[in-house]
């Protein structure tokens, strides 16, 4: 093993020290990192992504009924604008698309507010609570970039996997719903490339949500001196 | 290697708290000198700026007045990237209250500051089982720290602070929460990684069983220097302590 103590701590610089003065972290060891972590904190994890999964599940849902109802729509069959309009939605002569009003759109962006509020301050309390392993891993030499791209995988993967069975699962909801308002026809009419986009666009909504819930806290973090963040009693 | 070398030089340092409208001066000007590969004990009671020099000498606070330098080197001149550098590579640092990371084990924590350094992940889970090894916890490389004794995670975290071969290894009251033997059995340590591998280690402390390890020890009162002893006038003060 090397001697510690015989060099000097700047000295014998060759002509290329700022190479060999970086610090790193290698992706894929910043993914196994973040992975630990997430699964040590499993259950509050599971609470976070879950909420985040039902606020995808309902924007998914919104968006596949309209789905539904345009699929309907398009068929052009005089028995199945009838049942759209029976079901509210304005089909009259002229109309291209059929679609929710604002108040419905209103809706979703409100339902999507509450979870950032939600995912927020949840996440501003997980960060919090790892003032200390941050600070110790400043100790060791991470860099603030380090920190802060552990959360933002960590809520990358949170984020995804919340979203994805969200939205599945408020894809699946509408279309049973369709079903049962329609009949078979809203399954035979409904454009299924249309549906796995409106899934897609969910996913990627609560996806950009997670990272965005997490963003302050992590910064906030990073940037802390390594003092500051151990002086915290846990 | 010259016996002489300056590695660390504390200068006119003062550090100011500010909370609220109430002003604590924690350091009211240090003047140090440290020798490369000496041990050295910073003694002093509770409140009397220990934590806050070790802190200064460690780049992990900056000081509100004077400088501190590493290698001739002021610290406060260094970017974030050469801080990081030098926290990883150049100094070891041992805390009071061992500060692992909670959800690794005890081997992730010592190969992480590796990784930091850019090593290949094999030989840095090689060298960090041998530095368990060193420490007696090559059987517990697979344990969380919750999974260990207070001692036992000390020990990894001496490790850990071995990690890079650092110049300096920077311990504030590492036998703190220790019992009298793991205590003992700690400082021993430090003292043979001192001899053996000619690290400089620095330990802020109030625990007198780490002066007859020192090679100097820096007395401070609030906030300043009072005194600096070398061994051979240590062995009289300690003298007179262990008579009462
Ligand atoms: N972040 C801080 N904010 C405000 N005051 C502080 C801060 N850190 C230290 N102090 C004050 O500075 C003084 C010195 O504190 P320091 O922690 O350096 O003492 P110490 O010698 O390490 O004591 P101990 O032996 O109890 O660890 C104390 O009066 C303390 O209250
Ligand atoms: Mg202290």
């Amino acid at each position: 093993m090397k001697h510690g103590g015989d060099g000097l701590v700047f000295g014998g610089g060759g002509p290329d020290q700022s190479v060999t003065r970086a610090v790193v972290l290698p992706f894929r060891k910043s993914v196994e990192i973040s992975v630990k972590s997430l699964k040590v904190r499993f259950f509050r994890n599971l609470i976070t992504a879950l909420s985040l999964a039902l606020a995808v599940s309902f924007v998914t849902f919104v968006f596949v009924t309209t789905d539904t109802a345009q699929g309907l729509f398009e068929s052009g069959k005089p028995a199945l604008l009838d049942m759209l309009r029976h079901a509210g939605y304005d089909v009259s002569p002229g109309v291209t698309a059929v679609g929710g009003g604002p108040k419905e759109r209103w809706i979703v962006a409100l339902s999507l507010l509450v979870c950032a509020v939600g995912i927020v301050n949840a996440q501003l309390m997980a960060v919090t609570e790892r003032f200390r392993e941050i600070g110790t891993m400043k100790c060791l030499g991470a860099l603030d970039q380090f920190i802060l791209r552990l959360f933002l995988l960590e809520a990358a993967m949170q984020g995804v996997a919340g979203s994805f069975l969200g939205a599945i699962f408020g894809g699946l909801a509408a279309v049973l719903t369709g079903l049962i308002r329609y009949g078979s026809a809203a399954a035979t009419h409904l454009s299924w490339s249309a549906a796995g986009l409106s899934v897609l666009e969910a996913t990627g909504i609560g996806l950009a949500l997670s990272l965005a819930g997490v963003l302050y806290p992590a910064i906030v973090a990073a940037r802390m001196r390594p003092v500051e963040a151990m002086r915290v009693e846990e | 290697m010259s016996e002489t070398h300056t590695i660390v030089r504390v200068s006119g340092v003062t550090r100011t708290f500010r909370m609220g409208k109430v002003e604590v001066q924690a350091l009211k000007g240090v003047d140090l000198k440290i020798k490369q590969g000496e041990y050295l004990s910073i003694m002093g009671p509770s409140g009397s700026g220990k934590s806050t020099l070790f802190n200064m000498i460690g780049g992990l606070d900056k000081p509100t007045t004077g400088k501190v330098f590493i290698d001739e080197v002021d610290i406060a001149q260094l970017d974030a990237f050469e801080l990081a550098w030098l926290r990883n590579r150049k100094i070891g640092y041992i805390f009071q209250t061992f500060n692992l990371i909670q959800v690794m084990t005890a081997l992730e924590n010592i190969t992480l500051p590796m990784i930091f350094a850019g090593m290949p992940n094999d030989e840095a889970v090689e060298k960090g089982l041998k530095l368990l090894e060193l420490v007696g916890l090559g059987k517990r490389h697979n344990h969380k720290p919750q999974e260990l004794s207070g001692g036992q995670q000390q020990r990894v975290a001496v490790a850990r602070s071995l990690a890079n071969d650092p110049a300096i290894i920077l311990a504030d009251e590492p036998t703190g929460n220790l019992d009298l033997t793991t205590g003992e059995e700690i400082i021993a340590l430090m003292q043979e990684l001192s001899e053996k591998r000619g690290v400089t280690i620095i330990t802020a402390t109030h625990d007198y069983k780490m002066l007859s390890a020192s090679d100097r020890v820096v007395w401070i009162e609030d906030g300043r220097i009072k005194k600096i002893e070398s061994r051979d006038q240590l062995n009289i003060t300690i003298g007179g302590i262990d008579a009462h």
